[in-house]
Formats: structure tokens, sequence, C-alpha cells
């Protein structure tokens, strides 16, 4: 569904990126992990359209999106729920939904969708009225993806989905990530909280200062020694 | 649609043959300024408030619009009618009796067609000046505004003489007499068009008023305009929504540009107002900044609010004649210092929470 190859980025004079080559199969949910500043944004950035590519090529359901802006990647289904939450903080809940769904017209898919993220989220349902920027971290979250849900992506971009949330709030978010996609969408998840994301990922990619140093199957990173004690907090023995 | 515009139509007729009836001439201007005062600054709400970008040109707007408009009444009229003379009309002009006047006909029609030309002009060119310019952010584009208004002043000022009576000729024989393309550009370099018939009414103004205000709400509370709002927030979750962010920061800008354009019709047309090239610099384009900062960004209400007070204020303070502007001034700052976020901030009057108390709360949320 989406071929990343030798994806090159940088930001001015300093490299970003130096060639990351990744694949999402269709109805998987593959996650990239890494520490700060690895380039996990960055990628997810590039294949949105957010930041140029230098080199490198990036397809999407058979089709080069060099040159693409953000707006019409969208529009291909190709949907990120931006870092940072990247909320409307002066509007409500339901008019940051309601902007979710500004590509469609279609009304009755529409009522149908917010419907069914409103179901997922019910905390969301509670404060419809309320303006987004008095939500709680994690109900911004909540509103980041179900905003997100709302454009109906075929592959959803997550960018640290858990950053910053109490435990708790993201054991929630991770459940209805897997929901999300037992309903059909493909996800691409980037986390530093590598021990969620494994565990809820079909394959991984793990990325080191811009490139790929290991790929395979999450159950598998998560039992390898070295993502343990990279990324995982395992204390290495003596 | 139409029952707003409905609405509007009627409001500015009971502003004009309400207010020509109560006011003395001296109030009676100062509620045409008021009109015009509040279509530019809701028009500009529209660019700086809703979408965010800094534009600080909008006078440029103003006086191209007044140009054009001014062309179309004054040289416009001498070829098509053959006078450079106002066509008299109820809904035109400031006179005191309007007994015998024709309703609708006279010049009403002649003096909307001219408002038209002049706001499609000003939108035109917002569209040159903004395609290019609003890709930049920020500090950027308000430098560019600002140069496109100085631009405007610079070329106005270049201009030939207008075209008047002299020599043992009439004006209309001269401009009967003059070639086509010769016109727009005698309109009258730094001395000023001075001399255009004074269509401008309570009626026009005010509605003028009442459209932008019925359009910039339109904007505010449609989807399709939280679309604009939206930029404004956060322009790269804008783009991860699918809106393409270039795209309606022009819309906005040559929106804006129209209504600024129709309100210089209006202001060019003034009675005791001669339009200079000093109407297109940064000068004037503060004034306006001033209205909607005010207000509060974003605030059509307070933009409204703002535009009247900004007007009255000056006039309130003639009698302490010397010190007024140092005291206008003062309460500018002050009201920064106190409301950094204008009046009323991004919300309209009717959300606050002091009115919504009095109203008893039928808007939920906080």
């Amino acid at each position: 569904m989406l071929e990343v190859t030798d994806l090159r980025v940088n930001y001015g004079a300093i490299k970003a990126l130096h060639g990351v080559t990744l694949r999402v199969n269709r109805g998987e949910i593959v996650t990239l992990i890494g520490c700060n500043g690895a380039g996990k944004s960055t990628t997810l950035r590039a294949i949105s359209g957010i930041v140029r590519a230098a080199g490198g090529s990036i397809t999407y359901e058979g089709r080069d999106l060099a040159g693409l802006k953000p707006h019409d990647i969208v529009r291909l289904g190709l949907v990120q729920a931006p870092e940072g939450r990247g909320i409307f903080s002066n509007m409500t809940v339901a008019e940051n939904l309601e902007l979710g769904a500004f590509i469609r017209s279609d009304r009755d898919g529409i009522s149908a969708d917010r419907e069914k993220a409103l179901t997922l989220f019910p905390r969301l349902r509670e404060r419809l009225d309320q303006s987004a920027g008095t939500l709680s971290g994690g109900e911004q979250q909540m509103l980041a993806i179900a905003r997100a849900l709302l454009t109906r992506p075929k592959l959803l971009l997550l960018d640290e989905p858990s950053l910053g949330l109490a435990p708790q709030i993201v054991q929630i978010i991770f459940r209805i990530i897997r929901e999300i996609n037992e309903q059909g969408a493909t996800i691409l998840l980037v986390e530093q909280n590598a021990h969620m994301a494994l565990k809820v990922a079909h394959r991984a990619y793990v990325l080191d200062v811009g490139r790929i140093v290991m790929e395979g199957k999450a159950s598998d990173l998560a039992a390898s020694e070295d993502v343990q004690d990279a990324y995982m907090g395992r204390k290495r023995a003596g | 649609m139409v029952w707003p515009l409905a609405a509007a139509l009627v409001y500015a007729l009971v502003v004009h043959f309400g207010g020509r009836t109560v006011l003395d001439p001296y109030y009676a201007i100062l509620l045409v300024t008021i009109g015009i005062n509040i279509t530019l600054a809701v028009s500009l709400n529209m660019v700086n408030g809703f979408t965010g970008q800094f534009s600080m040109g909008h006078a440029g707007f103003l006086a191209v619009g007044g140009y054009a408009c001014g062309i179309v009444t004054y040289y416009g009229s001498a070829k098509v009618f053959g006078s450079t003379a106002m066509r008299q009309g109820q809904l035109c002009g400031m006179p005191l009796e309007t007994a015998g006047l024709p309703f609708l006909g006279g010049g009403e029609w002649f003096f909307l067609l001219a408002l038209l030309v002049g706001g499609l002009v000003a939108a035109g060119l917002g569209y040159i000046v903004g395609l290019p310019s609003l890709r930049l952010r920020g500090d950027y584009l308000a430098i560019v505004t600002l140069g496109f208004g100085e631009i405007v002043r610079v070329v106005i000022q270049q201009s030939g003489k207008v075209i008047k009576a002299g020599g043992g000729k009439s004006a209309e024989q001269l401009i009967r007499d003059a070639p086509l393309y010769t016109l727009p550009g005698s309109v009258g370099g730094s001395l000023g068009f001075d001399n255009l018939p004074k269509y401008t009414s309570l009626f026009w103004a005010h509605l003028a008023a009442a459209a932008t205000v019925l359009v910039a709400y339109r904007l505010k509370s449609s989807t399709y305009g939280r679309a604009f709002l939206s930029i404004r927030e956060d322009e790269v979750a804008a783009e991860a929504m699918g809106v393409n962010t270039t795209k309606f920061k022009v819309r906005a800008f040559v929106l804006a540009a129209f209504f600024a354009g129709v309100a210089g019709g209006l202001y060019g047309s003034t009675l005791g107002v001669a339009l200079s090239p000093v109407d297109a610099g940064f000068q004037k384009s503060f004034d306006i900044i001033i209205m909607v900062v005010l207000g509060g960004l974003g605030s059509i209400s307070g933009a409204v609010v703002a535009a009247v007070v900004v007007t009255l204020l000056p006039e309130w303070l003639r009698g302490v004649a010397e010190y007024r502007m140092i005291i206008y001034a003062l309460t500018l700052i002050l009201l920064m210092i106190f409301r950094p976020q204008g009046l009323l901030g991004v919300r309209e009057a009717w959300e606050m929470p002091l009115l919504r108390k009095w109203m008893g709360g039928k808007r939920g949320g906080t």
C-alpha cells in the first residue's frame, strides 16, 4: 500500500534522514520506533507532504507522491494525525470534528462516521460544545484521532499518540488504535513508547539517526535483546 | 441568504430615512463614516482575524476602489450621460431637502455600478498581489502588503491633472475630446481627485456595512468558513484536514479587497472628502488595523464596536482640542495593556459571559 524507498530529508544543512526504506501492507499496523531525534516524525511528515524529500521516493497505492501538497495527499486517503495533537484549540470539539470531514460531502456517511468516532471516544461526546483547548492532554489526543478518522483514512499516520499521557490513557488510546485497524484502516504508528507500540503492531522498523537499523515482526523485535536494551528500558545485566 | 439580505436592505433604508430626519448634517456624515469604517474593519478582519495573516495594505485597496469608482462617477458619467454632475436620487448624497427627488432610477443604479466597479478592481488587484505573497508567512506578508500600499500611493501621485472646466470649455467638452485611455491616468496626482460627485449617503454606507458583516458572519459560521479559521489556528493541521491553505488565504484576501474597494468608493464620494494619494498610505492602513486589533482579531462584533468607537472618540474629544490626539493614543495604549486580546477577543458579543448571563445562558460550554 505504501512504499518508501531510500527517503532522504534535509533541514537546511542538517541531514535528518539518510535513506529510509519501509513498506506498509494493507490492513497492517506498522510501527516505527526509535529515540528522540531519530527521524521518526520527519519520516511521517515527508510521507504526508509537510516536508519535502531531498531524495528517494514515496509511492502510495502505486502512485508517486512527489510534489503533491498535503491537502492533495489527504484526498487520496492518506491522513496524518499531527504530533503535538494539532487540534484547533479555539474551536469546540464539534467544530473540530466538522473540519475533519472537510473534504467529504456525503452527509449520511459523515454523520455515521461521526457517530462511530464518538462511540470509540465517549469522552468526546460529553465535551462536544467545549472548546478544544480546555480538554486534557488525553482528550486532545482522542480528538486528534477522532478528527483524523472523519476524513475516512485508508492509511492513518499516527505521530506519538502516547506522548505525555498518563499510563491509563495510553492503554485506552492503544486499544482504540487496534479497534480502528480492525475496522479496516491501515496504520503507520510512530512511537517512543516501544513497549506499547510493539504490543499492538504487526510489524516494526527501528530508526536510529536517520536510518532503519532493524526491521521485522513486532513480536520478534519485542523479544530482541538489542531492542529491549535500547528502547524498552531493560537494564543491562552487570 | 435571501432573508439576511432583505434584512440588510431594510436596515440600510431605516438608517437612511431615519437618520436623515433626525440628524443634522454633521452627525449624518459621522454616521456615514461609521458605516464606511465598519466595512473596512470587518473586511480586514476576514484576513487578519479569520485566517490569521497580517495584511498592512488595506488602505491600498481602499484607494484603488475609491479611484476606480470615481473614474466611473466622474469620467464615466461625462462620457455616457454627457454631464459630470451628480444624478439626483432619494438614496444618493446628503441633501437636506428630498422632496421631488426620484426614488431609484436616479443616480442609484449608477452609483451601485460604480461601487461594484471599485470593489471588483480592488478584488482583481487583491488576487494579483495575494497569489504570490500569501505563500509568505507572518512578518514577510506584512512587509509585502505594506509595500503594496506604498506602491499604490506613489503610482497615484504620478498621475496627471483632473480634467476640469477651463479655457472657455466645460469639463464635459474636454472629457468628450480626451481619448478614453488617458482618463484613468487623469486623477489629480498628489493634489487629489477632489471634484467627484458626492453620491455617498447613509443608505449606501450602511448597506455596505451590513453586507460586509453578513458575509463575514456566513464565513465564520459555516463549515466552509471554518476552513479560514483553521488556518489561523494551525496551518499544518488545516492542511492535514485537506484544506488548501494557500487557496483559502487568497480567497479571504480577495474578498477583503473587494469590500475595501467598495468602502473606498463610498469614502471618495462622501461630502467633504477629497480623495488623495495619502488615503493609500500606511497611516490609513494602520487606522484600520487599530480597529481590528482593538475589537479583537477574529471578532466581527468586536470590529463593529471598535469601528464605531474609533470614529467617535476623536470627535467626542474635540472639546479638549489640542490634547485630543494624545488622549486618543493613551486610550489605545491602555486598552492594549489591559485587554491585549482586544475588546472581545476572538468571540462575538453574544458569546461573552456577561451578555450570556443576561440572556439566560442559551449557549452551553465554556
